[in-house]
């Protein structure tokens, strides 16, 4: 029994102190950072008195649950048709198409806004096309915008939603399919009263996993407009590291406070994956 | 049986496709154009930005610098995870639970809110800010490298394998380097490119914790934004083609490991 206990205990110390020091450790600083006046002294709640106070944070809040929201529910309502769509095709077809939307989940951040603005910017490519034509209100789309952060938010949620959809459907059975129209179910019926009740709780969960995705996005904000697009992320990034405005302990409270939304976002998963195993089993 | 696909469906994929192709190849045709602000089509085609790039050491050394830190942050949890799963597998199945919540802890825990902490915790440590990206990187990479290790381990049955060699004679850590490990290599070699290309295209902990100070690729393409659009441009070409290569080589490896079994 000694042995056993050598081998692991040799590979679990390493192992956890990589995990303690990167770890526990900086959350333990940040949620105590939140709790610190300006300046790393004494204790107190002003940090989060701060941030329920001041218009500009709420409004920070407001930015990213609404862009999140939007952009996952955009890119889960493509996924949901195109995804069912994908399992109609050959194996080969579905593969390439997985391993396609891998490639561009990969594909995010500095790049993907830089993308953007090739197509989209003062001089992009369907800017200059849409003048061309004479489409002025197309060529009047500024990317750097409000919209043009949507655009960018759905291109790197799309591919996640659809690998995350993907083996959702394959748990829809040919069978069940075949039994309801033996007893005499339209498509439709199977839809409504079969396939959707099924998928509806991995959806919500894939839903929630998107969500969260978005809410902790930072580099293609922050490549568009530098510091002045006002999301969470870019002001705990401001906070915590810029030059003159710098207020590590605000940003570690708006840091915590966006952990507890994500972790909320991962639980909501959680608990309707397992749901969906009960149903099933 | 053959099912007939309505257009519908070619429609549905076909415009997700097309949402997730354009912008790739807006900036490839971008990259290779002399000029292009006021015509529709660019006035030229061009290898100029890519020789220039390529002749930039400063682009150079951040590549390597890219390289040498996801490569490292790579080794690292190589060397330290792969044991680590390994024994918890075999010797202490109930510590799986408390892998999986540090798994969640990471996934809650996304660069921004990570860098806050590791900036008030090591900024005035005298600890190099280049060893705690690494360090950082080693959290970030863990849930991959949980799966394709833990998947890999149980393709092989690694408990009756081990049980095997241990009958046989071999020493438990002989039994580990000689049995399982040649067993997982294929497995553990994908979740190890899958984390090099994800860590080779991080920016927010390399910028907010390091930053200017040591300059990977995504710091010198951010730089290089508004600067020039055409380099700007092949720097992304480069690294998408990058990827490219990366996942062809994790599908090879993949498939022809299902081949084998």
């Amino acid at each position: 029994m000694k042995r056993i206990n050598g081998m692991l205990l040799s590979s679990l110390l390493p192992f956890l102190l990589m995990v303690v020091l990167f770890l526990f450790v900086p959350l333990i600083f940040m949620i105590y950072g939140g709790f610190q006046a300006d300046g790393r002294t004494g204790f107190s709640l002003n940090q989060y008195a701060e941030v329920f106070r001041n218009a500009y944070y709420h409004q920070a809040f407001k930015n990213s649950i609404l862009i999140s929201f939007l952009s996952s529910l955009i890119a889960i309502l493509f996924a949901i048709f195109a995804t069912y769509s994908l399992t109609l095709f050959s194996s080969n077809i579905q593969n390439r198409v997985l391993i396609f939307a891998n490639l561009t989940s990969n594909f995010a951040g500095i790049p993907l806004a830089f993308a953007f603005i090739v197509l989209l910017g003062n001089s992009g490519l369907f800017t200059l096309l849409f003048k061309h034509i004479g489409w002025e209100l197309l060529s009047s789309f500024n990317v750097y915008s409000w919209s043009g952060l949507v655009l960018i938010y759905i291109y790197f949620q799309l591919p996640l939603a659809v690998m995350l959809l993907y083996p959702v459907y394959q748990g829809i059975q040919s069978q069940w399919k075949e039994a309801a129209s033996l007893l005499g179910a339209s498509p439709l019926q199977f839809w409504l009263r079969i396939g959707v009740p099924v998928i509806l709780p991995s959806i919500a969960g894939t839903f929630s996993i998107l969500f969260a995705n978005a809410m902790g996005a930072y580099a293609s904000a922050y490549a568009l407009t530098g510091s002045t697009y006002n999301l969470l992320t870019i002001r705990i990034g401001a906070l915590t590291t810029g030059d003159i405005f710098a207020k590590p302990e605000l940003g570690s409270a708006i840091a915590v406070l966006l952990g507890i939304t994500l972790v909320t976002a991962m639980l909501i998963n959680e608990w309707l994956t397992r749901k969906v195993r009960r149903d099933l089993s | 049986m053959k099912v007939k696909r309505s257009f519908y469906h070619y429609l549905t994929i076909g415009a997700v496709l097309l949402y997730l192709i354009v912008p790739l190849l807006g900036t490839l045709i971008y990259s290779f154009s002399t000029q292009w602000h006021k015509t529709i089509l660019p006035e030229g085609l061009t290898f100029q930005w890519y020789k220039e790039l390529f002749g930039d050491s400063v682009f150079l050394k951040a590549m390597g610098r890219s390289l040498i830190l996801s490569f490292g942050a790579t080794v690292l949890s190589l060397v330290i995870m792969v044991p680590t799963i390994f024994s918890i597998v075999m010797y202490a199945p109930r510590l799986e639970k408390f892998i999986q919540s540090l798994i969640v802890m990471t996934y809650a825990m996304p660069g921004v809110i990570i860098a806050v902490g590791l900036i008030r915790a090591y900024s005035n440590s005298g600890i190099s800010m280049v060893v705690v990206t690494v360090g950082a990187y080693f959290v970030g990479i863990l849930p991959y490298m949980y799966q394709g290790t833990r998947n890999s381990l149980r393709n092989i049955h690694a408990v009756s394998l081990m049980e095997a060699a241990e009958i046989l004679g071999a020493g438990q850590f002989t039994a580990f380097m000689k049995v399982i490990l040649p067993n997982i290599m294929t497995g553990i070699l994908v979740s190890s490119l899958l984390s090099f290309s994800i860590l080779f295209g991080e920016f927010v902990l390399v910028n907010l914790l390091i930053g200017g100070s040591f300059e990977t690729i995504q710091v010198f393409l951010y730089k290089k934004l508004n600067v020039s659009g055409h380099i700007a441009s092949a720097i992304v070409v480069c690294y998408f083609i990058l990827i490219c290569i990366l996942s062809v080589v994790i599908v090879k490896v993949t498939r022809s490991k299902k081949g084998t079994v």
